[in-house]
């Protein structure tokens, strides 16, 4: 079983969430354009490392589980790669400008 | 009991992780996992022997899901904040807040679910007085956010690491 064939119950969900993890992934790089300071920029792209990665988790799981007609969930360990690994470089960038600006 | 459930929890997070990068769950490669699992684990005790001693696990199930409601409210609120952004600039903050929790591992998870839910960014954690200072994205009801971050997160997470 190929793409082409996938049953519309997987593949329009698959398709709106992915549709909806781009627009936050566009939506924190808007925020980037829009807010004004390096403060408020800093919480713009949180938007697309969490809720935007998870649909394009959930998109992933649905379309590859269908696809090897098992559930496939080894995705699930680069999200939480993500999780875990962004909070870092946030605090760090953080501590940066805090300290600058002292 | 509390030691065991302190010296498993690595051994058996590695074991899962070794199996889904693998996508199997056959029993050659769960051997493999287990033995990398413990070898891992018993290294990794060399490199930090402060060892997180985790008890009443049950509760950590509604510690995630409140913080997976609380990052889709904030997701919703953040992307209100950019999209009205040409109008209104957010009203960006500092607020500081009394922790009472002194465990390292629960300060680290503390730290992770801020910073991992869009709008807080964790900055600072004093040392003497266990002070956190948090930057916030839209600052309006100060005293809201302490009780919402010692209720809802600090709480379960001292009953669990503490």
């Amino acid at each position: 079983m190929n793409g082409a064939e996938l049953s519309p119950w997987i593949a329009l969900p698959a398709a709106a969430l992915l549709v909806l993890g781009g627009l936050l992934g566009l939506l924190g790089a808007l925020g980037l354009l829009r807010l004004s300071d390096f403060y408020a920029r800093i919480h713009a792209p949180t938007l697309a490392n969490t809720l935007g990665a998870g649909c394009v988790l959930i998109a992933s799981i649905l379309v590859s589980s269908a696809i090897a007609e098992r559930p496939v969930v080894h995705e699930v360990l680069i999200t939480l790669c993500v999780i875990l690994s962004s909070p870092v470089t946030a605090m760090l960038l953080m501590r940066a400008a805090v300290y600058r600006d002292r | 009991m509390r030691r065991l459930t302190g010296r498993i929890l690595l051994p058996l997070a590695l074991l899962v992780a070794w199996v889904l990068l693998n996508d199997t769950l056959s029993f050659g490669q769960v051997l493999l996992g287990a033995l990398f699992a413990m070898l891992i684990s018993l290294a990794i005790r060399r490199l930090r022997p402060l060892a997180a001693q985790p008890r009443r696990l049950h509760l950590l199930f509604g510690l995630i899901w409140h913080v997976l409601m609380d990052v889709i409210r904030s997701n919703i609120a953040v992307a209100g904040v950019i999209l009205g952004a040409t109008k209104r600039q957010p009203n960006v903050g500092f607020i500081r807040i009394p922790l009472d929790m002194r465990d390292p591992h629960g300060l680290a998870m503390l730290a992770v679910i801020l910073t991992a839910t869009p709008g807080t960014v964790w900055t600072d954690l004093s040392p003497d007085t266990n002070e956190l200072t948090l930057h916030v994205l839209d600052l309006k009801d100060e005293a809201g956010w302490v009780r919402l971050i010692k209720d809802r997160y600090e709480r379960p997470l001292m009953e669990i690491f503490e």
